[in-house]
């Protein structure tokens, strides 16, 4: 029983409401359907928020044959083996496991540069998460785009899903039609057991260009997508920056994103916490003259 | 400029028109989204059947499988242009199973 003494060391367990039961970690898919709304940058940002709060979490590349996740997550020099070597027994989960420099309870497990797609075999990917979730309170996911193999392995498993959306009807279409397949061919829906759990975050937010009905709004999204909000993310050079430096960007304390993700996750562990971010900024004359963003 | 273009010409913005849009085609790809397979095929082979009969072409056809509790009806539903059909009933053709 050393995974549950590991489980009790780190940090504060049941202080938290949206603990799942406790002993029993939880698997989220950070998923989108649409490429390029943020997925990674999503998976490693929640990843790192988790552990903040003091949830020891591990952030999964689920996008074989374009490893990703390493760089945004700042460990790319450090990955020996992969998940692929894992689920084929060539390597041991704790071989293949980075642990993040910056934060104890966050580790990061990266995908193999493999090309042979269907290296994800389902009972092999079982048996890796069975592992994981002696382990860690939280299992991340980080899905591949489209609707193939590796985007439904990754959400699988799944006992909550992280919809990453941007406003802008192809990622939203995107967006419904992942709904749907969580719907009906994950692990939950095939066993009839309570559906995943569904949370909309909407990234990449341009308030003062939805006032000018330029963008879609936030209520829009919402409305056509029928799924509870988890956060509003706006568009920030930050994220650039973080993907640049390879941290994730809940570590950069002025980061209007950060500090909207992290948001975000006081929300996904059960918090209230109002909406920023959503309205056009009123710059100030002084932060005009020495503002940055 | 622009804004006195405006006041005499009211114009949906481009994120109303994205959000009708969406709505429409969301509509439409979340009835056909929880279909079985057989639908297109069934559609495929009443077309064959039908057009034996009448001049019909392939979107004047429309099957759709709707659950409501315990029940589900298929319905089936086939538009018929005035002209190409030689007998005295109407113009539409509709069919509940």
């Amino acid at each position: 029983m050393g995974a549950e003494n590991d489980l009790r060391k780190n940090g504060p367990i049941g202080s938290d409401k949206a603990e799942g039961t406790p002993g029993l970690a939880k698997v989220i898919v950070v998923t989108s359907g649409k490429g390029g709304v943020g997925k990674t940058t999503t998976s490693a940002a929640f990843a790192a928020g988790l552990a903040m709060r003091g949830h020891k979490t591990v952030v999964i590349d689920f996008d074989v044959g374009l490893r990703n996740l390493d760089l945004v997550m700042g460990c790319e020099r450090r990955v020996v083996f992969d998940f692929i070597n894992v689920i084929n027994g060539d390597a041991n989960l704790n071989q293949a496991l980075i642990k993040d420099k910056r934060h104890d309870n966050l580790f990061i497990f990266p995908t193999s540069q493999t090309r042979d797609k269907n290296a994800l075999k389902r009972e092999g990917v079982e048996r890796v998460m069975e592992e994981l979730k002696q382990q860690f309170e939280y299992i991340i996911c980080d899905s591949p785009a489209g609707i193939e193999h590796g985007a439904i392995t990754a959400l699988y498993f799944a006992d909550s899903a992280i919809i990453v959306t941007n406003p802008e009807v192809s990622s939203v279409r995107d967006s419904d039609r992942i709904i749907g397949i969580l719907a009906s061919r994950s692990r939950r829906a095939e066993r009839s057991e309570p559906p995943v759990d569904i949370h909309l975050l909407l990234t990449r937010y341009d308030p003062a260009r939805v006032a000018k009905g330029e963008m879609l709004a936030v209520d829009d999204v919402k409305e056509i997508l029928s799924i509870p909000l988890l956060g509003v993310i706006p568009e920030s050079e930050s994220v650039l920056r973080a993907s640049n430096t390879g941290t994730p960007v809940v570590f950069d304390e002025n980061s209007p994103a950060g500090r909207a993700y992290v948001d975000a996750v006081a929300r996904f562990l059960g918090e209230q916490r109002e909406m920023r971010f959503v309205k056009p900024e009123r710059r100030s004359f002084f932060r005009t003259i020495f503002g940055r963003a | 400029m622009g804004f006195f273009r405006s006041l005499f010409q009211p114009r949906p913005t481009s994120a109303a028109i994205a959000k009708e849009r969406l709505k429409i085609v969301l509509a439409h790809e979340r009835a056909g989204r929880n279909a079985p397979d057989f639908l297109p095929l069934l559609q495929k082979e009443l077309l064959a059947v039908v057009g034996r009969y009448v001049e019909i072409s392939e979107d004047m056809i429309r099957v759709t499988l709707a659950n409501a509790g315990d029940t589900s009806s298929l319905e089936i539903n086939i538009e018929i242009e005035a002209g190409k059909l030689k007998t005295p009933s109407g113009p539409a053709l509709s069919a509940a199973v």
